[in-house]
């Protein structure tokens, strides 16, 4: 079997594509832009959550309760710390990029200090969060 | 296969800046909410919050920049994960298939959010 026949191509660009992400040792920028896009995703969803929790806390004193007491139990307060680490993470990814965009460490070397401090500040928080809902 | 058909305002340095305007908008949003849950909230004052006219605009202003924001987002990471390539001859359909899905989720989010906060 040849090379080509044993990769997918697309109907307009037919080269084949030998690049496996798997084999590579990715640089901190890496993990830090992949870990932008997980948790945008993520937040997408979460969105949901937030959304029926906001809908619930207006609707009557009795549901904003009602609310408060399922976030009392453990598994919803896991997951709401879940949402404020992600979201804590996109947010500082974000301020990362905007900062970037006005020409601040776009450097090789100021991209891997940017990442680095994006994971760390993100680390911080999601600490922090878990100090505030415990 | 043409993918910004799709996208959210056809053009990328437009989707670039709208990405950008409206990540502003959600940071100060939920920094305020943030800010606000962490001080002591009860029905009253939370109620009272969500009363005030501009915090009725200021969260209709917040859903438009979600919808958006995770249009845009979600586009990006469809159109380089939901291909042919990754998914062979069906990746096309699946990506239209999910963009239609995040598309309307995004619509019913903020129908759902001009429901809460005007009714």
């Amino acid at each position: 079997m040849t090379l080509r026949e044993n990769v997918r191509s697309t109907s307009k660009d037919p080269r084949p594509v030998n690049l496996d992400i798997g084999t590579i040792n990715l640089p901190v920028t890496a993990y830090a832009s992949i870990t932008h896009r997980v948790t945008g995703v993520l937040m997408f969803f979460a969105s949901f959550l937030m959304l029926w929790a906001l809908d619930m806390s207006l609707a009557s004193e009795a549901s904003f309760n009602h609310v408060a007491s399922i976030l009392g139990s453990p598994f919803p307060r896991f997951v709401a710390w879940g949402i404020a680490s992600v979201l804590t993470y996109h947010a500082l990814a974000g301020v990362k990029h905007l900062i970037m965009d006005a020409g601040v460490g776009e450097t090789m070397q100021g991209g891997v200090i940017g990442a680095r401090i994006v994971f760390a500040l993100a680390a911080l928080g999601a600490g922090a969060w878990g100090a505030l809902i415990w | 296969m043409v993918t910004s058909v799709t996208s959210f305002s056809r053009t990328g340095l437009s989707d670039w800046l709208v990405q950008r305007v409206t990540s502003l908008v959600l940071l100060s949003y939920f920094l305020f909410i943030a800010y606000q849950l962490l001080g002591s909230v009860d029905y009253t004052s939370w109620r009272a919050l969500f009363d005030q006219t501009w915090m009725k605009v200021f969260t209709l202003m917040a859903s438009l920049s979600l919808a958006a924001h995770a249009w845009i987002g979600l586009w990006s990471v469809f159109t380089d994960y939901l291909t042919e390539r990754m998914l062979g001859p069906k990746g096309n359909a699946i990506r239209l298939l999910c963009q239609l899905g995040a598309s309307l989720s995004l619509v019913g989010y903020v129908i759902w959010i001009i429901v809460i906060v005007w009714s």
